[in-house]
């Protein structure tokens, strides 16, 4: 594995010299700014994972944050700090960051519009038809409402505190909602996500993930304002 | 006349609160100095200052946790230590303790039911305490909310979970007593030695610690590896590691204040110090502290650096300069000047070139965030390489900023970076 991915790196570097556009992507998180005291340069922490404007890297897990509601950032930011959420690099980087300088970083990256990267997807027969009725429909007889009633008719979240899902990889979605399912992961009460995950097989999860990331982002990626819609359950992050 | 009287009174008054009003509210005044005029008031504010010197919550307090109950699990070579509850509360804290039995506590380390304490609670520190010290911190911490959360037990392996042992490691490396003046000083010298000496208790980490979890006097401030944390402790006596007489006071005192400075920049448990103690820490005092590291005497007790130890194979050194500018120039420049304080200079920097270069492989693999302070609310931070750089690559890039510029490092090897990498977070 580690092979195969040294291989499509080593054919990037050679495609570089003929597409820049290609060589642009491979650069993404490599630290640069333009000025030093700006938010551009004291965010330089988070681009070799996140990408220069949180857009993500080739890198298989770390997701895309650009765009994403500033309260949600800042939210994670805040549980990475204090342990509720646990990665440890990630845990490790902001340990010691007031909450004022967070809530920036949060703006920060908030604000970002960059494109979205493509991503491959590995699906088996069947899986996206699942995937895509979950997201789009629910299902009423599991008690599962639709992703998008809250996360956004686009998928691109909603203010202040959900997040977008179009542009995560497959795997970080399969990864982050297992996590809620056995509850490592948790949000304010009433911790709504933790009510859904919990009613969800390892089938729906892998089904989710794998046709969340083959969508596609609406022409504005931003997220959709708060309280436009009734959401199906209290959700504590919405506060 | 005696109506006349009153009311002449009663309207100097008025006037008066009007003129006092006025003059409390022109701009640029200070806040009222009315409040700590009360001796509890003062001594509870005294208190409050004095458990930040002495970081007390950094320990006593569990991520997430309520400040000072407890819960903390501290791992130690020995076995997990958690840390007791020291909210007021009556059953499960020290709410039914007495302002002997603190001051006893903190200059033995004997409880207050007689068991002797781990040394993982700074006594041999805190024991240079005075008591007019103890009882203020003491008067603080009874002022906090109260917790109820019981103690964990500790969970050491046998023989360590045998609190006798104690007495045999009291015996060795614990000597009791409060600070004592030294009369050839100045009084700001003093009072930075019970500072950086007592509640600062900084010789835990920057004294090596041998097998015995002891620390030897006579080896005070020559640095060694933290146990468990992996992160290596400079000596704070040696001009090749973190000795810091050739440091400008300025440059010192911005290093343990704000947490950056023109010469360096903390992380890791440092930064965890600087964030939960160093920040709120007067000028006058961290001056003080300044000025008695600066005079700490300086010796090297590692032998020399033979050139033959600083040769770099010619193709490590192309690789790590290769990296260095793909990756590291941007902030730390072509000359590894930096651009201090928000990116700190790697050439001449003692914490890049010294004998360990676990601190420099770390921050490589992983980065790092300085402390957010009162003096520097807003670092410039660092991303982590370990899922960019293999471990040639990570080797080859430390090597070349260890000896690139002048500087007078050794070189290291993949196998460094790959036991370090796999024993830190991923």
């Amino acid at each position: 594995m580690r092979l195969i991915r040294r291989l499509i790196l080593k054919t990037c570097a050679a495609a570089c010299w003929a597409l820049p556009a290609l060589c642009a992507a491979q650069n993404e998180g490599i630290p640069a700014f333009k000025t030093v005291d700006s938010m551009e340069a004291r965010v330089q922490g988070c681009v070799t994972c996140h990408g220069q404007s949180g857009q993500g890297t080739r890198n298989d897990y770390f997701p895309r944050i650009a765009g994403k509601p500033a309260s949600y950032l800042y939210n994670q930011l805040v549980a990475f700090r204090d342990g509720t959420r646990r990665y440890p690099p990630m845990n490790y980087l902001v340990a010691y960051l007031p909450d004022a300088y967070l809530r920036e970083m949060a703006e920060y990256f908030a604000k970002q519009r960059p494109p979205f990267l493509q991503h491959e997807t590995a699906a088996e027969p069947g899986m996206l038809g699942r995937g895509q009725a979950i997201v789009t429909a629910g299902d009423q007889k599991a008690g599962i409402p639709a992703c998008i009633a809250c996360h956004g008719a686009g998928l691109t979240g909603m203010e202040p505190g959900i997040p977008g899902l179009v542009g995560l990889r497959q795997s970080y979605i399969a990864a982050q909602l297992t996590r809620w399912r056995v509850g490592e992961r948790r949000a304010a009460e009433p911790d709504c996500m933790k009510r859904i995950a919990s009613r969800l097989s390892d089938g729906d999860v892998a089904a989710i993930a794998a046709w969340l990331g083959q969508q596609r982002p609406p022409p504005d990626p931003s997220p959709e304002s708060s309280n436009l819609v009734r959401m199906p359950l209290a959700c504590g992050s919405q506060k | 006349m005696r109506k006349f009287v009153p009311a002449a009174f009663a309207f100097a008054l008025v006037i008066g609160a009007i003129v006092a009003g006025w003059w409390a509210a022109r701009p640029g005044a200070l806040p009222s100095s009315a409040a700590p005029t009360n001796a509890t008031t003062q001594v509870i504010n005294k208190g409050e200052y004095l458990a930040r010197a002495g970081d007390c919550v950094a320990c006593h307090t569990a991520a997430g946790g309520v400040p000072f109950a407890g819960g903390r699990a501290m791992p130690t070579p020995f076995g997990n230590i958690y840390v007791p509850n020291i909210t007021p509360d009556e059953e499960t804290g020290i709410g039914r303790w007495n302002a002997d039995e603190f001051y006893r506590m903190m200059h033995t380390g004997i409880s207050r039911d007689g068991t002797l304490l781990y040394p993982a609670m700074p006594f041999a520190s805190y024991t240079k305490v005075t008591r007019e010290d103890s009882d203020a911190i003491f008067a603080y911490l009874q002022s906090v909310p109260p917790v109820r959360q019981q103690n964990r037990p500790h969970e050491l392996r046998f023989p360590f979970n045998n609190r006798e042992l104690l007495i045999g490691w009291r015996a060795l490396y614990f000597k009791q007593g409060e600070y004592v003046p030294d009369p050839k000083q100045s009084t700001q010298w003093n009072r930075g030695a019970y500072l950086v000496e007592g509640l600062g208790h900084c010789a835990m980490c920057h004294t090596a610690i041998n097998v015995l979890g002891g620390t030897s006097e006579s080896k005070a401030f020559e640095g060694g590896m933290i146990p468990n944390q992996n992160w290596y402790a400079p000596s704070l006596t040696s001009n090749r590691e973190g000795g810091l007489g050739d440091w400008s006071l300025k440059d010192i005192a911005d290093l343990l204040q704000a947490g950056v400075s023109n010469r360096g920049t903390v992380y890791g448990p440092m930064a965890e110090v600087v964030y939960n103690s160093l920040q709120y820490i007067s000028d006058e005092d961290i001056m003080a502290m300044a000025v008695y590291l600066k005079s700490l005497p300086q010796r090297d007790s590692g032998p020399p650096i033979q050139s033959s130890d600083r040769l770099v194979q010619p193709a490590t050194m192309e690789l790590g300069r290769k990296i260095y500018d793909a990756q590291c120039r941007v902030c730390h420049g072509a000359e590894g000047k930096g651009a201090p304080p928000m990116y700190p200079p790697l050439a001449g920097n003692q914490s890049i070139t010294m004998a360990s270069p676990v601190n420099s492989i770390r921050m490589v693999l992983n980065g790092g965030y300085p402390p957010g302070t009162r003096k520097n609310p807003r670092p410039h931070g660092m991303p982590p390489f370990t899922h960019v750089l293999n471990d040639d690559e990570v080797a080859a890039v430390v090597t070349y900023i260890r000896v690139a510029w002048g500087n007078t490092g050794t070189p290291v090897t993949p196998a460094q970076a790959n036991e370090l990498r796999r024993l830190l977070p991923e």
